[in-house]
């Protein structure tokens, strides 16, 4: 655990001193930013028009603003997730810095845990970001906070399994540019897979759509904590790391 | 405390290190000798648990590398062919680091940070970056990064590759004096590096062992016994076979001398090899010998081998620098570890 927690940080620290999580922060935190002033910006006009049609259906910040942009940011995500993993091991095979780790008295999965963690609390650091816009919806309205938390809560699974695969992918290859190409490609392919569902209803299809990671997220969209769901994003994150730290053991005995 | 027994690596397309033996005493600074893809790399590589084994042992202060890693990785420091360092650290922070890795903590880290500072000459740069440090500091830094945790064994590959003569004169000065402390192993394809540092040697090419001996005595079978050549003119008469023949048993009587043979009997230069028995120093009396004969004395050279030309021979290597010297072939056989 000590381990996992003294690579966890110099791995939060290369990334900080390093441009890199300034620029996935800014550019998070731009995209981000633009989805929610445009779903603001819907909002109050269709508020308006309401009003002078003379309805008085009553607006719902929560099903309105939060829960679009929730699955917004569950899309985002698949984007950054190739640049905050690509580097995890492919510089250090690059560098030769990972026989310094591989023949240090620590654990295959404890350096493993470590980069993984790290990838993550560099996510959470940009979810934290879009967090500040929904605090504006807490000071001009009054929004239910429990669908908004359970909904971060699916973001950070979702990118917990992503960023497991993507850290997998990484062991797999020296340049980082093409760790971070493959990851996209996975990423993408893990997205696009719940179309099949749109117009195939066979075994086939469905099963796919499962795989697919976008679908498991609508429960927790919509601030229900399905065991399912849950269960799928943590077999990800095992499956990933599992598949990473045995990586890390192959790689010595292929190279 | 470093036991080896035929320790083999086999990749896909060849087999880089080949039933490899030999035994490390405690306290003993060894060099690893051979040239380059002679599998010196692969072989630290198995002995740090970075690779496995295919076949064969190695166990290091009594662990073996494949049942125990975990204790044998406590127990080395190791600084790979290109110093493992991180670009963005500072020397410290990167001792800090490696050091908390290795399983130091707290007021004992800092000393023991300190405590390398000083000793690998990085005090000057503890808070430079380590991207913006010369080969020679990071080279050091990668040295001060192994002893961070005093262990037992020193494993150093090439650590004078690529620096400059005074920065590999320092390097070389502060392995040897890390001796007393550890038990070091280092590999190098320069044979002088052995020499200035190493007591003990084992040299290996494309994978095969080739020697293991201390390097005093590879010296003195290098110096043992010796050939000397010897090219002679003789002031009033024409060189003919007579006096050829002449000559020669003129040297042989020499005491000491082994065994005298004319290079070209039927030539025009009189160029001899003189060998001398074990030990003895015969080159003062061939040239008495000779000038005291009345004949002039042209050239006086050893034609023996020296400690490099023992490696080239034994590696079979083809770069032989003066292709005149025949020097008569001296196997030393590949000793069993003195374990
Ligand atoms: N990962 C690898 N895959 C295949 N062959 C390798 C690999 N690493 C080294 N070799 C081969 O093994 C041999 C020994 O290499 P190495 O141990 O690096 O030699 P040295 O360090 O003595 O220069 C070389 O012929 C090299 O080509
Ligand atoms: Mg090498």
């Amino acid at each position: 655990m000590r381990n996992t927690w003294t690579i966890c940080r110099k791995e939060l620290r290369s990334y900080f001193v390093s441009p890199v999580a300034y620029l996935l922060l800014a550019m998070f935190s731009l995209i981000f930013g633009f989805f929610f002033w445009n779903a603001l910006g819907y909002f109050v006009i269709e508020g308006i028009e309401m009003q002078m049609r003379g309805q008085a259906i009553p607006m719902n910040i929560n099903e309105q603003i939060i829960r679009p942009l929730l699955s917004n940011a569950s899309v985002l995500g698949l984007f950054f997730i190739p640049m905050i993993t690509m580097r995890l091991f492919a510089e250090e095979k690059r560098t030769g810095t990972i026989e310094l780790l591989t023949t240090s008295p620590v654990r295959d999965l404890e350096i493993v845990l470590g980069k993984w963690s790290a990838a993550l609390i560099l996510y959470a650091c940009l979810l934290l970001f879009t967090a500040l816009n929904f605090s504006f919806l807490f000071l001009y309205g009054n929004p239910d906070w429990k669908p908004l938390a359970v909904g971060y809560l699916g973001l950070l699974l979702q990118a917990g399994g992503l960023l497991a695969i993507g850290t997998f992918i990484s062991t797999l290859t020296k340049n980082q540019i093409i760790a971070g190409a493959a990851t996209f490609g996975v990423c993408l392919l893990l997205w696009v897979l719940e179309w099949v569902s749109g117009y195939e209803s066979a075994t086939w299809a469905t099963v796919l759509a499962y795989l697919s990671v976008i679908t498991h997220f609508d429960s927790f969209g919509r601030g229900v904590i399905e065991i399912k769901d849950t269960v799928f994003y943590f077999t990800l994150i095992f499956l990933g790391l599992f598949f990473t730290s045995r990586s890390m053991e192959s790689l010595r005995w292929r190279s | 405390m470093i036991r080896v027994q035929n320790l083999t690596k086999r990749y896909a397309r060849a087999t880089a290190v080949d039933q490899i033996s030999f035994a490390v005493e405690k306290g003993q600074i060894v060099g690893f000798l051979g040239p380059n893809g002679a599998g010196k790399t692969t072989t630290m590589r198995m002995l740090t648990c970075f690779l496995p084994p295919s076949a064969g042992t190695a166990t290091i202060a009594g662990f073996d590398v494949l049942e125990q890693p975990f204790e044998v990785k406590k127990r080395i420091g190791y600084l790979p062919e290109s110093p493992p360092i991180y670009p963005e650290m500072e020397t410290v922070e990167y001792l800090r680091f490696v050091g908390r890795l290795k399983g130091l903590s707290g007021a004992m880290l800092e000393e023991r940070i300190n405590y390398v500072c000083d000793r690998c000459f990085v005090a000057d740069v503890k808070t430079k970056l380590l991207g913006k440090l010369s080969k020679g500091y990071r080279q050091r830094v990668g040295l001060a990064q192994a002893i961070i945790h005093n262990p037992d064994v020193l494993i150093l590959d090439e650590p004078t590759a690529g620096l400059d003569p005074k920065q590999i004169n320092e390097t070389r000065d502060l392995i040897k004096s890390l001796a007393g402390d550890h038990t070091i192993i280092l590999s190098t394809h320069i044979l002088p590096e052995v020499e200035q540092t190493c007591e003990q040697v084992v040299i290996i090419n494309k994978g095969k062992l080739v020697a293991t001996d201390s390097v005093r005595n590879l010296q003195e079978r290098a110096r043992g016994a010796e050939t000397i050549l010897i090219e002679v003119a003789p002031r009033a008469s024409a060189p003919d076979a007579s006096l050829t023949l002449q000559i020669q048993q003129r040297l042989e009587r020499i005491p000491g001398v082994s065994r005298v043979v004319c290079r070209e009997p039927s030539g025009p230069d009189m160029v001899f090899e003189a060998e001398s028995q074990h030990g003895q120093l015969i080159r003062g009396d061939l040239a008495r010998a000779v000038v005291e004969s009345g004949w002039d004395l042209n050239e006086l050279r050893p034609a023996s081998m020296s400690l490099e030309e023992i490696f080239l021979q034994l590696t079979g290597s083809e770069t032989h620098s003066e292709p005149d010297k025949t020097p008569a072939p001296q196997r030393i056989p590949a000793s069993e570890p003195n374990a």
